[in-house]
């Protein structure tokens, strides 16, 4: 059937911010729907409020709405636009949950809106665990023996019966947030209670556990004439029991017969069928190793995170076809994008391997509970790809950034046995590293199966890079064993370090002998039919395939796996550079191993590399294509990191050079730069051992800043208040030396802001200046920004505004920059200059409506500011006013402190755009989904340091009619001053005490700035993780209070006696 | 041991030799299929050719009992990316490796099967040799060897054998049958007699069957015309299905005419759609050669099936008899069973055959 006529304007629902769970691969999913409904004629409207998202931008949609996707904001949109039809599935969990919810509060039949895609039947008979257990068993499909629970006395009868251990699994909730496995009725009850407070429906399912079970998945497809098929099925690493989004994936199943593979195969066809879904669908099975037993474990009747990889892994664009499969085309009707010469009704076969490795915060989170388990804990991944699974695992190990180029982490040489066999059965994180370290210590692959279930067939692929690595160790320059290692995926640096050589020795000796990668084409079709796919890994193989065109090419770098302090945001200025580098006339191509982003999908470049952002796969790529150079700068630090070896290897390295970027990130290098500029900066060294470091924190008085230089996100960042905490710092949070010095800065309080600016070496555009809420202390990533500043003087922005102007110029900056400064008693001080795109470009970009990205990299490619109709200066500001705001993942992560502090911890940010301050803030506070009620209990508990200032912060709630609670220390403060304040109960006395109170929904807001060491009898930490348990709004800085009170003010009429 | 891969053309492919240790000439054609190697290396339909696979890694799952799709392996060699050292399921009894060496089949193993598989999708399938070393005349030997026209002959039975059970009466007449065509058959519980594929029309009207399979088996089938009479008469009086082989077979006796593509479909990812329903069905299929499209307007013939992508004839109808054949293989193994409903089809045709002959349905 050709696309329906009946429909004209759809509506497209967005993910929102950045969570874990639900991560760029939204943006993908939801650009590429976007665009292929434009392509289709439909009128589309969009809603997000993640501004860092490429779907937000203009192009993408005719009518993009960047608010809060809450039923208030929607139905006024709904309202507004009158779209015939809603495509929810492409928003993630999020989008499915919107379309809910309008659909109950019936705005969609008032305003006969039709919903594409999966009808609500099928969302709750996927979603809602009591309707899908009845459905499969319909179908005759197996689940695992499950009961529905709504209390936790259910969940514990059911487990009574059952056995333990359980899976607990609460309804309604995305990436498996609250749930886990219970060993013992104590963990159950811990679980159970969690998960139905989670729920939206409090219900959870309890399950019988399958863990140890093989872990496969299905990524299906269907039109609405009932043809349906696979694209790609994947076999997890990690048994069941880790969440496939924490688990090691490979692509497509590996140790299952054909026999086995069909019997899943129809599984989820039927499945797929008799939920009618039109478009996308994703569903997990669990295999018996040891029989054809099998068991359904969920049902995605949207696109999802796996289609995301499912895409990246055959090229078979899944969002696209599904949202043109929604508006009634058929799948035998829609040409396969790839191929170009087949159509869409087409299974891809695969003649590669990929390989997917999650990549987790605990760099960051050191303190997290690292254990994996049923509860996402990763923020993002990577996917490579391999001719075979050694190579596709090794090349996914180092793309993921965390400091290893191989199965090796050395410091796991040192761990004894006790702790290895306890890591190999309580999987973290970092088991496949214990794993290479058990094969090396001489465990049979035969015992390792035997503890963590892991398929020997996996494991073997281990043991036999750890035989490669006795080769190399034993062959010094030995080609052949040379040659079996790189054809195994094996890293010039790892066979340096065997051989006691530098990787540049090796790489010499390799291309001396012509041992060099080619490039293969990702097409769909195991190269059946001809292709011109511009995707590409690379191997070391006979023919390559990769043909260099004789257009100049300029190389993008991107930006890797999403972590925190390295989101979306930098995947947006890679895919606006690309954009402006083809308009430029020259060949665009992007290398990057994150496969939930829109770099990676293949019709954004010219040309795509989906390969390791390493040294050696990066000289590779240049070495094949000869660009004009290379842009570094939209990457984040991942890009940054490589100028410098790339341009000592002469490498040309586009906009701002080498050398000039170094003058801004090494300290000694900057401070004379802005000494001999007469800029002011918070007074500060650079120590590389403890004891410089304490002599300088004793001259510039406490408290001070430290860090380490070159990081990204504030990691390791700490405002130390005595000398005792500096030296802690110096001994436990830091390895300091040399190479790695440490800078110390006294911390002055003021007021934070930034800006972004771009610069062609005389001009410099500043499109923005941004103001934080929260004042210095608190991570610019986690502060709320408004932009244009509302609360700076014309003093203040006339000294931003010359400083960023000089820096720019005096460093050189081709292209872009970010600074940021403090405001400390009308001065304006620089903290910090980032030569690069930063993580506000996007927010800047859309509020500003300047294409930042696009217009630095014509700058970078030698086009002029003037010549771009750009002169020095600020930009002039709108007369609308935005706020962005952080949005963290403290739910899905245990033993997290969430008070907010030097070092980032938010995973994504929305914004918020209005007339005022106050109507902005609310839409970012909404879609921030920290919705405070206009009435309610208010619970306040401060370190001494903050009570003044919470004072009047009370007050100022009280006066809206409010209640007060404190803890006592905060309450006596607060009484002492004339509020009216109930002291809560201490924490353990009993049925009535505060975390009673919370759980029981009788605190609507809590303010808490009590650190963990400070006043551990305040409980602060647990106070806070029972807030975000709960969902209570949580405020750990005071600033963020007054915007909150900000917005309630304005929202009410003052009532006073007379 | 380092073995080599040489193709007519002269293209050379430095391996490293698995399975059996001999020389080896066939014909090389790829299949795309990411599974099932165990069903396609039994699959009689491969006899004459050496077997590419396009999945680079072969062996995962070893050899089982169950998944054979013949009792003696006919193929004439194995190409792969790389062997599996170590092969992993529950129901495994022996390596990749094993099998072949048992079977006397010879493997190569680190071939870029990417690299030929494109050069033959460019050049077609072509003869090809495993060998220890390339001497001079390797080539010129290769090019002029013929390859066998009597594959049929080899790789059906030679003895009649029955597969008793109490429904519909099927006589299957092996050009080189897969067994999961016998599956399906038992499935439905047909009482089955294999018959060689030189068998008679009039041996099969002896044994009054109420229907005739005609199934799937290597090579050209203008090789078998010792089947063209047989299909001729049998047609006319008796329901008559065909796969594969046995579709071209039905086609060439109905005066269609077949021709060799250029590298055929191996693999099981080809949709298929019944053009009366519009229905499509991924299907699993291993032919090198097709019905023309063109030589079907002159016969009694009517195209039922066809590939989305580039049209191949993958089912016929005769317009006054009941008789059809599809191209593909509903039978899977390896593949996907979404067209295993073929067979119902074939049953309920039997059905229809006896009630419009006899009043009745078969007495099961």
């Amino acid at each position: 059937m050709p696309k329906r006529t009946d429909i004209h304007k759809i509506m497209v629902i967005g993910s929102g911010p950045i969570i874990i769970g639900q991560a760029a691969e939204f943006d993908y999913s939801g650009t590429q729907a976007c665009l292929a409904l434009k392509e289709l004629d439909y009128e589309v409207v969009l809603v997000n409020s993640n501004p860092a998202t490429i779907m937000t931008d203009k192009e993408v949609a005719d009518q993009v709405y960047l608010e809060p996707i809450t039923l208030e904001f929607v139905s006024q949109i709904l309202r507004k636009e009158r779209p015939d039809a809603i495509l929810p599935t492409l928003g993630g969990q999020q989008g499915l949950n919107m379309a809910m919810e309008l659909s109950k509060s019936g705005i969609l039949k008032e305003l006969k809106i039709e919903l594409l895609g999966t009808k609500l039947t099928a969302i709750d008979q996927a979603e809602d665990r009591e309707q899908f257990k009845d459905l499969m068993e319909e179908l005759g499909e197996p689940v695992p023996a499950s009961g529905i629970a709504h209390t936790v006395e259910e969940a514990l009868a059911f487990a009574e019966q059952s056995g333990y251990p359980v899976i607990v699994r609460p309804a309604f909730t995305m990436g498996g947030t609250g749930g886990g496995i219970a060993e013992t009725a104590k963990e159950l009850h811990d679980i159970a209670e969690n998960g139905l407070s989670l729920s939206p429906v409090t219900q959870v399912l309890i399950e019988q556990s399958i863990a140890g079970y093989k872990e496969i998945e299905f990524e299906v497809m269907r039109d609405a004439a009932d043809n349906a098929m696979v694209v790609c099925n994947m076999e997890n690493f990690d048994p069941v029991g880790i969440h496939t989004g924490d688990s090691i994936v490979y692509a497509p199943v590996q140790t299952l017969a054909d026999r086995e593979v069909q019997m899943l195969r129809d599984a989820s066809l039927k499945i797929i069928r008799a939920l009618k879904i039109e478009g996308g669908c994703n569903v997990q099975l669990a295999l018996d190793p040891d029989s054809f037993k099998y068991y359904i474990i969920e049902v995605n009747p949207r696109v999802s995170r796996s289609s995301a990889l499912a895409s990246k892994a055959t090229g078979y664009p899944i969002a696209k076809m599904a949202a043109k499969i929604a508006v009634g085309l058929h799948l035998d009707e829609i040409k396969n994008p790839v191929t170009g010469t087949t159509y869409a009704e087409f299974e891809p076969a695969l003649d590669y391997v990929v390989c997917k490795i999650p990549r987790w915060p605990f760099d960051k989170f050191t303190k997290a509970d690292r254990r994996l388990g049923t509860q996402m804990k990763a923020t993002g991944e990577v996917m490579a790809i391999g001719r075979n699974i050694e190579e596709a695992t090794l090349k996914a190990v180092r793309s993921l950034e965390i400091g290893v180029h191989h199965v090796e982490e050395p410091a796991l040489a040192s761990v004894d046995d006790d702790e290895l066999s306890d890591k190999l059965i309580h999987a973290q994180d970092d088991r496949l590293f214990y794993l290479a370290e058990a094969i090396r210590r001489g465990y049979t692959i035969e015992d390792l199966a035997e503890l963590t279930k892991i398929n020997v067939f996996f494991l073997d692929k281990l043991l036999h890079i750890v035989e490669i690595e006795r080769a190399l160790k034993a062959n010094v320059d030995d080609l052949d064993v040379l040659t079996t290692a790189k054809r195994n995926g094996f890293a010039d640096q790892t066979v340096a370090d065997f051989w006691h050589e530098s990787a540049d020795t090796v790489r010499q000796f390799r291309e001396s002998h012509q041992l060099k990668p080619v490039y293969k084409m990702v097409d769909t079709c195991a190269g059946e039919f001809e292709s011109t796919t511009p995707y590409y890994y690379g191997t070391y193989e006979f023919e390559n395939e990769s043909i260099v065109d004789k257009k100049p090419s300029v190389l993008v770098l991107g930006s890797g796996p999403i972590r925190i302090g390295q989101g979306v945001e930098f995947d947006y200025a890679t895919v606006h550079s690309v954009k402006a580098i083809q308009k430029a006339g020259y060949e665009a191509i992007i290398m990057n191993s994150n496969p939930e982003t829109v770099s990676t999908d293949f019709s954004v470049s010219d040309k795509l590399y989906f390969e390791p952002l390493t040294l050696e796969d990066v000289l590779n790529v240049i070495e094949l294509e000869q660009p004009r150079g290379v842009i570094v700068q939209f990457g984040g630090q991942t890009a940054i990191n490589l100028a410098q070896p790339l341009a000592d290897r002469g490498v040309k390295i586009l906009g701002t050079s080498v050398a000039d970027v170094n003058r801004a990130e090494d300290r000694d290098e900057f401070d004379k730069v802005i000494k001999s500029l007469q800029i002011p900066q918070p007074a500060g060294d650079t120590a590389s051992d403890e004891a410089t470091a304490l002599a300088i924190a004793d001259r510039l008085g406490y408290p001070v800043l430290v860090r380490p230089s070159y990081v990204l996100g504030g990691r390791a960042m700490e405002i130390v208040k005595k000398r005792a905490d500096l030296d802690h710092y110096m001994h436990n949070a830091v390895k300091v030396s040399h190479d790695h010095p440490v800078l110390v800065d006294r911390y002055l309080v003021g007021k934070e802001c930034e800006v972004d600016a771009i610069c062609d070496g005389e001009t410099v555009v500043i499109p923005g200046i941004m103001e934080h809420i929260e004042r210095a202390g608190v991570h610019s990533g986690d502060s709320m920004a408004v932009y244009p500043p509302q609360s700076l003087s014309a003093d203040v922005q006339a000294q931003i505004i010359k400083y960023t102007e000089q820096l720019a110029v005096a460093l050189n900056c081709v292209g872009m920059m970010n600074i940021q400064f403090v405001i400390h008693d009308e001065q304006v001080y620089v903290i910090e200059v980032n030569p690069r795109a930063s993580r506000t470009v996007p927010f800047l970009s859309k509020v500003t409506d300047i294409p930042m990205a696009q217009v630095a990299t014509r700058v970078i490619l030698g086009q002029s500011l003037k010549d771009q109709g750009y002169q020095t200066g600020l930009v002039k500001a709108g007369d609308m006013v935005h706020v962005k705001a952080p949005v963290f993942s403290f739910s899905k992560l245990n033993r997290v402190d969430s008070l907010l502090g030097p070092e980032m911890k938010s995973t994504g940010e929305v914004m918020g755009s209005d007339r005022t301050m106050a109507k902005a803030l609310y839409k970012a506070f909404e879609a921030a989904k920290l919705h405070v009620p206009s009435n309610g209990n208010i619970l306040f508990t401060v370190r001494d340091d903050d009570k003044p200032e919470a004072f009047k912060l009370a007050q100022r709630f009280h006066a809206l009619g409010y209640q007060l609670l404190a803890t006592t220390g905060t309450a006596s403060y607060l009484t002492d001053n004339g509020l009216p304040v109930t002291v809560v109960k201490k924490i353990d006395s009993g049925e009535d005490d505060l975390l009673h109170q919370m759980e029981a929904g009788q605190v609507q807001a809590v303010v808490n700035t009590v650190s963990d060491e400070e006043q551990a009898a305040d409980d602060g930490t647990l106070i806070r993780n029972t807030s975000i348990e709960h969902g209570i709004p949580l405020f750990t800085a005071l600033d963020t209070v007054a915007a909150i009170l900000q917005v309630r003010e304005s929202q009410s009429f003052v009532t006073q006696a007379l | 041991m380092k073995r080599y891969l040489v193709l007519a053309d002269g293209t050379i492919y430095p391996g490293t030799g698995f399975g059996a240790p001999a020389a080896t000439v066939g014909e090389l054609v790829f299949s795309t299929g990411m599974s099932g190697y165990q069903e396609s290396i039994t699959d009689q339909s491969y006899n004459g050719e050496i077997l590419m696979f396009t999945y680079p890694l072969i062996g995962n799952y070893g050899i089982n009992r169950d998944d054979h799709e013949s009792i003696k392996p006919t193929c004439k060699g194995v190409v792969v990316h790389e062997v599996a050292r170590r092969a992993s399921n529950w129901r495994s009894e022996m390596s990749l490796d094993d099998y072949l060496k048992q079977n006397q089949i010879p493997g190569i193993t680190d071939i870029d099967t990417r690299a030929v598989t494109k050069h033959i999708r460019k050049k077609g399938a072509m003869k090809a040799t495993i060998v220890d070393e390339v001497l001079p005349d390797t080539v010129e030997r290769l090019r002029v060897t013929e390859l066998g026209k009597a594959v049929v002959a080899e790789s059906s039975t030679t003895n009649a054998y029955p597969n008793p059970a109490t429904g519909p009466n099927v006589v299957v007449v092996d050009f080189g049958l897969k067994h999961s065509i016998l599956r399906e058959l038992a499935k439905r519980h047909c009482n089955v007699t294999v018959l060689p594929y030189n068998t008679t029309a009039s041996e099969i009207m002896a044994l009054n069957p109420d229907g005739v399979m005609l199934t799937n088996g290597p090579g050209d089938p203008k090789d078998v015309p010792s089947a063209l009479p047989m299909i001729r008469e049998v047609e006319k009086h008796i329901p008559l299905f065909g796969i594969c082989l046995g579709h071209q077979l039905f086609a060439l006796a109905n005066g269609a005419d077949t021709f060799k593509m250029k590298f055929g479909h191996r693999g099981f990812n080809h949709p298929v759609r019944e053009i009366a329903t519009g229905r499509i069905d991924f299907t699993s299929q291993n032919h090198g050669y097709a019905v023309s499209r063109e030589s079907l307007a002159k016969t009694d013939l009517m195209i039922t099936h066809e590939e989305i992508n580039d049209d191949t004839v993958e089912g016929v109808r005769h317009r006054d008899y009941a008789a059809f054949s599809v191209q593909y293989h509903p039978d899977a193994a390896p593949g996907p069973h979404d067209a295993d409903h073929i067979f119902d089809e074939f049953i309920d045709l039997m059905a229809a055959h006896q009630v419009a002959r006899k009043g009745s349905k078969f007495n099961a």
